[in-house]
């Protein structure tokens, strides 16, 4: 017994020291000696950052940390929130459900595929997080999923949960299929604008109705105790994301271009009272822009990549700096697995286009996307408390000149160009050596 | 009394009219205080740039300026030569989704009659935008099959095709497969291997040998039949008698080793497109003598162990070889972007002035107009931007575009739907 006491006193004194001397973790890290873009809190130069545990403990200057943590100079360079991506398809095995005109049933988190690439060409554009959606071909889609671009993860790990569940709904030319050629199979409904809204309207006045049945189901088994004749409604996968939506357990993000569906839109989420976070593309948002700031809604936009179909041709550069004028949360997405390694490239050219000053530009990829997931209180600027999600570039990231070092997700370096180049040179150093040892094949005429 | 107001009010309007028509008569446009950028030779802090008959008439820190010359007073900004997009389908395409207005690929594997230029349409809307980002001049380029048409000089200016041409065929262009890089609307004979396509290269060209003598020996001789007119041999003449030179898009090691050898031994006139595994044969392409047209860097590269940084180097590499090169958008709705392919390759390792030369006095030399475009140079054409800043800078405004010395509007698509709802949410 008294022995047993003994070991149990052991234990907590071992767990007092270990909590005293706060042993030094992979996700332990002291960025030193840079430029760093706060995005909320100014700019600090000749600054260190101290992350403990994947989370930032402390932004000053000549921070002293334990003799072991890893340390990764910073002198000359800029250091600036992990960019976000409020809308791509990276990092998963399917995009669309298309056998379906509804598809609210289907959750991108159950498609993850941690060996996407792009996961990686990410990385390498300082992206540490992708709001990665269902495609647009579905008037309503499925369930998009947040995650971070650990490269070499499970995509369990890859999971925010602290981000806003969210589902997909689009409008338009895709869910209408205007831009299919060649189609031989019959067309389906809705083929115009009309039917995209009825159809959306016939979905949530289904779920309205569905969510009535349980109710009265659920009262009658309350009031008539111990009653089992009772026969439950039939549960229906669809109907409760959309029953969600309505509760408001999930928010809408929409795939908008024109500025009359997109109104439409807003009525419609008023006619049922569910809630738009964001919307998507919203090339036209310049001409509704006092609408979209008095409903807070954000728009997650491209820079300039336009053009390519009807609903895409009066889709301006000015968008992002004129909306973010007027207002509106604005963030710059890539929606490409190769665009969203130069999403700071495209932040910038709001300065051209719109005026933007360089802070505000930033914004449009790190604190703003991060407002749109609903994730603001933990990543988009580098904080104090917030996690260590972080990118070192070699010049300003608004400059064209720029080019991103380092990536770090939690206080892990998941991206080293110092690193990646000796990779390369050893790589290649190898190849050499090889070609040298194979014996040259002789008599091999053709 | 209103009698005399009214003769002093058009006495007054006489001679404002007098004093303006004196002055646009002047020949001389003065560009004054600007900081300016030749690209050839030094730079010059604060000078002046004298526009004569769309020519560039003086340059540099002290230039008289003639009396009536309409004045630019420039400063705080930059004088750069109009950038040169080496290969895109401005003109030539419109909304990607229409077919109806997309007019840079024809059917077909084998379609040398056609010109890019005779396609060209001036109200084309990406037109003024890239203009308005500071590019004046360009090659627009016919794609699709292996000998996708002729390609055409233009300037980014003008009314009518005519006004805009500059050389109405400028090239040849050749396309070897795209290394599994993704294009729309991929014609089943882009499909093929390289190998397949440089054999029926090979024997078009042989073809077009035969059909060349046979159509010279029935001139000589009357007793001679002429071949059968064959519409595609015919624009081939030109190719192979070396009077046009080819433009071949190319990209992994091994095709480029390949179209070596195949320009080599047809002796024609060469310029690469693409290439974007040059860096791994540059000292082939310099040994080779033939200029590289960079493909647009806003591409994967085509091989993962290749480096996820393949392409943005790739530039940087081959200038270090010697390779003469030039910079290109390939693209219509996003041809503004030039300058920004440029800067990324100096992110990566390409040196700054030489990025600004692949978009300007490289692409000049390539096509052989360097002694009119490409610098700020006394005699050139006046094809001038000024800019608030670094012209290769995402961040920088360009203030005025001069082509052939005559200011062109900077207004587009992009500033006429912002002006109109500016309106409307004010």
């Amino acid at each position: 017994m008294a022995s047993s006491q003994k070991y149990y006193l052991l234990i907590i004194l071992g767990i007092i020291c270990l909590l005293f001397t706060n042993p030094v973790l992979a996700q332990d890290l002291l960025i030193k000696n840079g430029t760093i873009l706060t995005v909320t809190k100014g700019t600090l130069q000749n600054g260190d950052i101290l992350v403990r545990s994947g989370i930032i403990k402390k932004i000053g200057q000549n921070i002293q940390a334990p003799e072991s943590v890893k340390i990764v100079d910073a002198t000359g360079k800029y250091v600036i929130p992990g960019l976000i991506d409020s809308h791509s398809h990276i990092g998963l095995s399917g995009t669309n459900e298309s056998a379906e005109t509804i598809s609210s049933e289907v959750k991108m988190r159950d498609v993850l595929n941690a060996e996407d690439t792009s996961i990686y060409t990410a990385l390498t554009g300082g992206v540490t997080m992708t709001h990665t959606m269902h495609g647009s071909g579905n008037p309503i889609g499925g369930e998009n999923v947040v995650i971070k671009t650990k490269w070499g993860k499970a995509s369990e790990e890859m999971l925010v949960y602290e981000a806003y569940r969210t589902l997909k709904f689009a409008l338009g030319e895709n869910p209408k299929q205007s831009n299919r050629q060649g189609q031989t199979t019959t067309l389906r409904y809705p083929q115009t604008r009309m039917g995209v809204n009825a159809i959306i309207r016939s979905e949530f006045l289904k779920a309205q109705n569905y969510m009535e049945q349980w109710d009265r189901y659920e009262k009658a088994v309350k009031s008539k105790k111990g009653s089992n004749t009772l026969i439950p409604p039939r549960k229906d996968l669809k109907m409760e994301a959309l029953a969600d939506m309505l509760r408001g357990d999930m928010y809408a993000r929409c795939h908008t271009y024109r500025a009359d569906e997109t109104l439409e839109f807003i009525k419609l989420s008023k006619e049922f009272g569910f809630k738009i976070i964001c919307f998507e593309h919203a090339w036209e948002a310049y001409k509704i822009a006092k609408e979209i700031a008095t409903e807070n809604i954000g728009i997650s936009i491209f820079a300039d990549n336009w053009a390519y179909k009807v609903e895409a041709t009066e889709g301006i550069a000015y968008n992002a700096g004129y909306c973010t004028k007027q207002g509106v949360i604005v963030s710059i997405n890539s929606d490409s697995g190769e665009r969203i390694r130069r999403l700071f490239n495209d932040a910038a050219k709001a300065m051209k286009y719109g005026g933007l000053t360089e802070d505000e530009a930033l914004k449009l990829v790190t604190i703003n996307p991060a407002i749109q997931l609903g994730v603001d209180q933990i990543v988009g600027s580098l904080e104090k408390g917030k996690h260590a999600d972080i990118a070192i570039f070699n010049e300003h990231p608004m400059s064209a000149y720029t080019r991103c070092d380092m990536t770090i997700i939690e206080g892990e370096i998941y991206f080293d160009r110092a690193k990646y180049l000796k990779d390369q040179e050893e790589t290649a150093k190898k190849k050499k050596e090889k070609a040298k040892e194979k014996p040259k094949k002789k008599g091999g005429t053709q | 009394m209103k009698r005399t107001l009214f003769i002093c009010s058009i006495v007054l309007v006489l001679c404002v009219g007098a004093a303006a028509s004196q002055e646009e008569n002047s020949p001389f446009i003065a560009i004054q205080n600007v900081a300016i950028i030749p690209v050839v030779g030094e730079d010059i802090p604060e000078g002046t740039i004298l526009i004569k008959d769309g020519l560039i008439a003086g340059i540099g820190r002290d230039i008289p300026i003639p009396q009536g010359a309409k004045l630019y007073d420039a400063k705080g900004l930059r004088a750069y030569p109009g950038m040169i997009d080496s290969s895109c389908y401005l003109g030539l395409y419109e909304i990607g989704s229409l077919r109806a207005t997309i007019d840079n690929r024809e059917t077909g594997n084998i379609n040398p009659q056609v010109r890019a230029a005779e396609a060209l349409r001036p109200d084309s809307m990406h037109i003024p935008i890239s203009r308005s980002n500071g590019i004046t001049t360009a090659l627009i380029v016919p794609s699709g099959g292996l000998v996708a048409g002729q390609s055409g000089l233009i300037k980014l200016a003008g009314w009518t095709p005519d006004e805009m041409v500059i050389q109405k065929t400028f090239a040849m262009h050749i396309e070897l497969p795209g290394m599994g890089r993704s294009r729309r609307r991929r014609t089943t004979e882009a499909r093929q291997p390289a190998s397949k396509r440089i054999t029926d290269l090979k024997e078009l060209f042989h073809k077009a040998r035969i059909y060349q003598k046979e159509k010279k020996a029935a001139q000589k001789d009357l007793r001679l039949a002429l071949p059968e007119f064959d519409e595609k041999l015919e624009f081939m003449l030109p190719v192979i008698d070396g009077d046009l030179p080819v433009v071949i898009s190319v990209h992994s090691e091994q095709d480029i080793l390949d179209a070596i050898d195949f320009v080599k031994a047809e002796k024609v006139k060469t310029i690469f497109s693409g290439v974007s595994e040059g860096w791994k044969v540059s000292d082939k392409i310099k040994e080779a003598g033939i200029p590289v047209i960079i493909g647009s860097l806003y591409a994967m590269p085509p091989k993962w162990e290749d480096g996820y940084d393949s392409l943005y180097r790739n530039p940087a590499i081959l200038q270090k070889a010697g390779v003469l090169f030039a910079f290109s958008s390939q693209s219509a709705s996003l041809a503004k972007d030039l300058p920004y392919h440029a800067a990324k390759a100096a992110a990566f390792g390409l040196d700054k002035r030489e990025a600004l030369k692949g978009v300007t006095i490289y692409p000049a030399q390539i096509f052989g107009i360097d002694d009119k475009v490409g610098s700020l140079e006394k005699g050139k054409l006046a094809n001038i931007v000024l800019a608030d800043g670094d012209i290769l800078e995402l961040r920088t405004v360009i203030k005025h575009v001069f082509i052939d010395g005559k200011e062109t509007s900077l207004s587009s698509v992009y500033t006429e739907l912002l002006d109109r709802y500016k309106n409307r949410n004010n």
